[in-house]
């Protein structure tokens, strides 16, 4: 039998990670002379009491979302993509050809064309990585890494030689035409007399995000690719002797992930600067990996975390802005997330396995 | 190119080198003992943060590098804690590592110093300074090995003399050494090490606890010697390029010194120049900033030899019949 | 007169594992300059006891007493100290290491290598000498073979002055004639006053070398007797706990047509070495053909080539039909679906995924059959309710499709596993190592279901390493040596000499062409 039942593995161990990395998060705020519970009650004003606080923790939710879904696809595959940054920052590239250089009549077009340019140029980036670890066993989080820098630099020379506009100073990319822009939260949802999300960034790629949860859910449970990326995620050799092939599954789920993490450039390149940036992903692949980790690789799990990190990411801003607590605290309870939930999973699990042990064995009376 | 600009492009290359040079050989112990460490960057950002932050306090650069070398060292345990006791996933543990550093940095130099995350320029004591070889100056008349002497071997702070050193002295504790061939049997077959009645557990922590020291000087190097003072993520994916280029040199001491030289000459280059010309074809500056990690890849596609990583890296020790 | 003192005393040794009670109130008395035999089935306990004698687990309760002393063994170290060598079924070896630095590895003098490898190449060079246990010193060991590496395992354990020697399955990989010099080896060490604790589960080699024998059964001793007071017959009761039957109840094969037609079959591995070298074989309907071999000689790569997941040169035919060996048509779904259903050697790592349901694992290979399907997506509801089926029929228990595979015995795994290939129906079943850690009673179902189907008219390849398996389940039985077939012989008129030279690379008939011998029948 297993030393847990199923439900306290896939809930009671991240919930009491999460609970750990919020005590430690707590302290850190202590030590720097600030009170947690203020913290937490500016945090939870600034992204949630207010529409357009909400407006900012969907936009980044959506990211995560997106990223947090890529790096579960891989995961099943058992393979670590941690190259979500880089994959974004092509699919930002993908986002701006589309729009710059394609003429769109209508924004739900421009949205087609754009999502389909960033999960390409996305699943490109990730495509070499993971053929060279299906056919030659390059590690892939080593090439993903490095694919990270290569694509930050390629994106600098993109936009410093090629994509800058005459006379720019900053390097950044035209902006997109009107017909491309997509509609945000507030123009969807306010009404003359009650205006909602004002100015907030949050946009239609958030619904994008919700489909593709439900996409990856149907994929990895319901489909026979799902079934097969799965089989090859928990053992080569099983996943060989039934005929699945290997490399084709490990470039499928990576090219996948690679396409998800670049429909990250939706949101933001497309639905809130309007125009291609350096640095517009701002870390977002590298929280994809806290969002699996804590999510434990379901699409359901992945939109809590998701949400959280937005509120967290939004709550964080706020912190910034009105107490001398860096954005940077974000920063520290993302690490202590995957710390808990990636790493020190076995701290956790370990106790609760005993007491579950204990807890089963007590009514039996004494072992025989 | 005439020959002055050739010293002071190679003395930067030394210089940019060593920090890469220190992470490597700090990457190095950890892998071959079987712990994967992708979290080089954060360790060393810590420590470049923590012994800036103490120098500028105390005004001692050595207590500086002490502090440097302590924080790394408690990022090293965390590392231990969770890849060897807990037997945790390595390469998430080492991510988890990089963000923390990154973030406490900031948040801890904001509080002390009100800087925006960087600590107040470091002044006299506060930094290594470069330290001038013997005859340096008396040798500098004789054409080509006087300059080069002067310029390039001499003049340089005490940690990179360290750093070089460490070079040779990794070698010989691996070859050599009890400790070395333990080291790399337990990242090799574990069982093997346990077995023989020797403690995975104790050489892997102390293999971190290596790994954790040597990043620290790097780190320490960065903060008081390179530079004056912390800036915020100032290791800029050192760290990452200490491990391309510990694969590049596919484990092994002296060749990752000249992994390291190579791409700290890469840096230099893309330092001093923008753009380079050869004769009508323009490199651009950001290849040059990707050429390590275009090289990287290269090396791990295995089409310029292949790199075999230590064969239970990145595996947890669990005891088996 | 008195007893002289043991070499290893146990009292009262328990071990339990969460509910399994591996070990239960074991006691044993070995004498000092004997070789005494731990037999029993797999999972008997025979490897616990032994891993707490070498300190890899702690003992719930009892003693451990070393040359009439008692003594704690807490860790490997200690056991070492205590002068215990242990000599794993899995080598303990540093694979890039030369046999120096293996053998020094943790018994070095001193924090320097050089004098440690200089007093070494010494005593490695005495202990060549006095035991015929030669090795070339700075050879690296991945260079080395199995027989060798087995042999640094006990240079290991020697230069740590261990004067007790535990080997634990130790022919388990090695040729009848590297065997054999195995027992030479045991035969000096024992004439030089060693004490030696020898486990296995092979009957003839606790004959052949022991002078006495403790038998577990189920965690518990049963029996120690001195060997030359026994017989195999007896102790394989009392290993099982009633009379075994040797042979299964089957009528003689009628077989059919030629289904299989294998013909020059060669396979390199990725390191560039020959596993295949030739192999020429064919099976009829209706008849099992048995494949004998000590493992590691080519059989798992046959299995593996016909079953579509090797790719290798030649030629093998099922019904008159070419098959692909390479490229895009070489997969084991292509082979499902021409009639092949495999039941491979490793159930845990290839025929099942362990954290997947009973019902996920019960189509697993078969998965993208259309009846598995609706539209797009897979229909679970479907594939459950026939693995419920499935399950029924094979008698899995329990009958839960909803459990994942891990959470079955290996008995009740392997059942699913059958049940999944057979109840496809395939003409052709190649089976590998069908009742390894499976319980005596799945044993016999497994064997009778084996039967029935070669009664139905199907053709079925049995790899086994266990002979006495091959022999009361096969109507032909094939031998491979070195990646060759050495023979075919008809199971009745055969015996295990014939057969273990055979698996020794002698032809009992003188045939040089082993191709050659391949083809009759």
């Amino acid at each position: 039998m297993d030393k847990m039942p199923a439900w306290a593995d896939a809930f009671l161990v991240p919930l009491i990670s999460l609970i750990l990395a919020a005590l430690l998060s707590a302290l850190v705020i202590l030590a720097i002379g600030e009170s947690p519970t203020e913290a937490l009650k500016l945090m939870v004003e600034g992204a949630l009491m207010r529409s357009a606080g909400w407006g900012y923790t969907l936009y980044y939710a959506t990211n995560f979302i997106f990223t947090g879904l890529a790096v579960s696809v891989a995961f099943h595959a058992r393979m670590f993509n941690i190259g979500g940054e880089g994959q974004a920052t092509l699919g930002g590239l993908g986002v701006a050809l589309v729009c710059l250089y394609l003429p769109w009549p209508h924004w739900s077009l421009a949205l087609i064309g754009a999502s389909l340019g960033a999960a390409a140029f996305g699943a490109l980036w990730a495509l070499i990585p993971a053929w060279l670890q299906a056919k030659r066993g390059s590690h892939i989080v080593i090439t993903t890494i490095m694919f990270n820098f290569i694509a930050a630099a390629l994106l600098n020379y993109v936009l410093v030689n090629l994509l800058k506009p005459a006379g720019a100073m900053d390097p950044a990319s035209a902006t997109f035409p009107d017909a491309t822009h997509l509609p945000t939260f507030q123009q969807m949802f306010s009404t003359a007399d009650n205006p909602l999300f004002r100015g907030a960034p949050a946009n239609i790629s958030f619904f994008l995000a919700l489909i593709a949860c439900v996409a990856v859910w149907l994929l990895i449970w319901r489909t026979r690719l799902g079934y097969e990326i799965r089989a090859l995620g928990h053992s080569e050799s099983a996943a060989r002797y039934a005929g699945i092939s290997p490399v084709r599954i490990i470039v499928i789920a990576m090219l996948i992930s690679g396409g998800l993490s670049g429909l990250m450039a939706v949101n933001t390149t497309m639905g809130e600067s309007e125009r291609l940036l350096m640095n517009a992903t701002e870390g977002a692949g590298f929280i994809g990996i806290a969002v699996a980790l804590m999510g434990r690789n379901h699409p359901f799990g992945v939109l809590l975390a998701a949400l959280l990190f937005g509120f967290l990411y939004q709550g964080g801003a706020e912190l910034a802005l009105w107490t001398s607590i860096p954005r940077e605290l974000i920063v520290v309870i993302q690490a202590l997330v995957i710390l808990f939930t990636g790493a020190l999973d076995n701290m956790v699990r370990m106790p609760l396995e005993r007491l579950f042990l204990l807890l089963r064995r007590t009514p039996k009376g004494p072992a025989e | 190119m005439d020959y002055l600009t050739l010293l002071q492009v190679l003395d930067s290359t030394v210089r940019l080198a060593t920090p890469l040079l220190l992470a490597c050989l700090a990457g190095l112990f950890s892998e071959r003992a079987g712990i994967f460490d992708i979290g080089l960057e954060g360790k060393m950002l810590m420590a470049a943060f923590f012994s800036a932050a103490v120098a500028s306090v105390t005004g001692s650069v050595w207590l500086g590098l002490l502090a440097g070398i302590a924080s790394s060292m408690v990022l090293s345990g965390i590392h231990g804690l969770a890849s060897i006791t807990f037997r945790g996933n390595q390469l998430i543990s080492g991510v988890a590592i990089n963000f923390l550093a990154a973030g406490l940095t900031v948040l801890i130099a904001q509080h002390w110093f009100s800087q925006g995350g960087r600590t107040p320029s470091l002044m006299g004591g506060g930094r290594f300074t470069d330290i001038t070889l013997p005859f340096a100056d008396a040798l500098s008349g004789v054409p080509i090995l006087g300059p080069t002497y002067a310029e390039l071997i001499s003049g340089h702070s005490i940690l990179v003399y360290v750093a070089f050193a460490c070079v040779p002295l990794t070698w010989w504790m691996l070859y050599r050494t009890r400790f070395g061939l333990r080291l790399r049997a337990v990242g090799e077959a574990p069982e093997a090490v346990d077995t023989a009645g020797v403690s995975v557990i104790g050489l892997r922590y102390a293999a971190v606890a290596i790994c954790g020291l040597l990043c620290g000087i790097a780190g320490a190097y960065l903060a008081t010697g390179l530079q004056a003072g912390f800036v915020k993520d100032m290791t800029a994916g050192r760290g990452y390029i200490a491990l391309a280029a510990l694969i590049f040199a596919k484990w092994r001491p002296w060749y990752a010194l000249s992994a390291c030289l190579l791409f700290g000459l890469l840096q230099a280059v893309a330092l001093r120049y923008q753009n380079i010309d050869l004769g009508g074809f323009i490199i651009p500056v950001q290849v040059m900033d990707a050429l390590p990690y275009i090289l990287t890849v290269v090396i791990l596609a295995g089409f310029v030899g292949k790199a075999i990583p230590p064969r239970a890296g990145g595996e947890p020790y669990v005891k088996e019949r | 007169m008195t007893d002289p003192v043991p070499a290893i005393e146990l009292k009262g040794i328990s071990k339990a594992f969460g509910p399994v009670q591996a070990n239960k109130d074991i006691s044993i008395r070995v004498m000092p300059g004997t070789i005494h035999g731990i037999i029993g089935e797999n999972g008997a306990g025979k490897s616990t006891l032994m891993s707490i004698l070498y300190g890899f687990y702690k003992a719930d309760a009892g003693e451990v007493f070393i040359s009439g002393k008692k003594t704690e063994i807490p860790d490997s170290q200690a056991a070492i100290s205590a002068g215990i060598g242990m000599v794993f079924q899995h080598f303990k070896l540093v694979q890039n290491f030369t046999v120096l630095e293996n053998v020094i590895l943790g018994a070095e003098d001193g924090g320097l290598l050089r004098p440690s490898l200089a007093k070494a190449r010494g005593t490695l060079k005495k202990l060549a000498e006095e035991y015929e246990l030669s090795v070339d010193p700075d050879a690296l060991v991945e260079n080395l073979s199995v027989g060798h590496q087995q042999r640094v395992e006990i240079l290991k354990a020697l230069y740590r002055q261990a004067d007790i020697l535990i080997l634990d399955e130790p022919t388990g990989v090695l040729t009848p004639a590297e065997a054999d010099h195995l027992f030479r080896i045991l035969d000096n060490l024992r004439a030089e006053g060693k004490t030696i604790i020898l486990i296995t589960h092979k009957l003839r080699e606790i004959m052949e070398i022991t002078d006495t024998v403790s038998v577990m059964r189920r965690g518990k001793m049963t029996a120690t007797v001195k060997t030359s007071e026994t017989s195999p017959e007896d102790l394989a009761e009392l290993m099982v706990g009633r009379k075994v039957l040797l042979r299964v109840d089957k009528t003689p094969a009628k077989p059919g047509a030629k289904l299989l037609e294998v013909t020059d079959l060669h396979l390199w591995d990725e390191n560039g070495v020959e596993r295949l070298k030739g192999v020429s074989l064919d099976l009829r309907a209706g008849e099992v053909l048995g494949l004998a071999g000590v493992s590691g000689n080519g059989q798992s790569e046959l299995l593996e080539v016909l079953g579509g997941y090797a790719t290798a040169t030649g030629s093998v035919r099922v019904n008159g039909k070419e098959i692909a060996l390479s490229g895009r048509d070489c997969t084991g779904q292509a082979r499902r679906a021409i009639g092949i259903g495999h039941v491979p050697e490793d159930r845990q790592h290839e025929g099942l995924i362990l954290p997947y349901t009973a019902w996920e694992n019960a189509c697993f290979g078969y998965h993208r059959d259309p009846s598995y399907q609706s539209g797009i997506l897979m229909n679970n509801a479907a594939i459950r309710e026939d693995a419920k089926g499935k399950m029924e029929r094979f008698d899995v228990r329990p009958p839960n499709p909803n459990l994942a595979a891990r959470n079955f015995s290996g008995g009740n795994q392997q059942k699913i596993v059958l049940a999944r290939e057979i109840e496809r129906n395939p003409d052709i079943l190649l089976i590998g190592q069908p009742t390894r850690g499976v319980d005596i009673g799945a044993i016999e179902f497994i064997h009778q279901q084996i039967i029935r189907l070669r009664d139905e008219g199907k053709a079925i390849l049995l790899v086994s390493v266990e002979l006495d398996e091959i022999f009361s389940l096969s109507d032909r039985i094939a031998v491979m040596f070195d990646g060759q077939i050495m023979g075919v012989r008809d199971a009745a008129k055969t015996d295990q000499r014939e057969l273990g030279l055979m698996m020794a690379g002698i032809t009992g008939d003188g045939t040089t062409d082993a191709a050659k011998a391949a083809q009759h029948g």
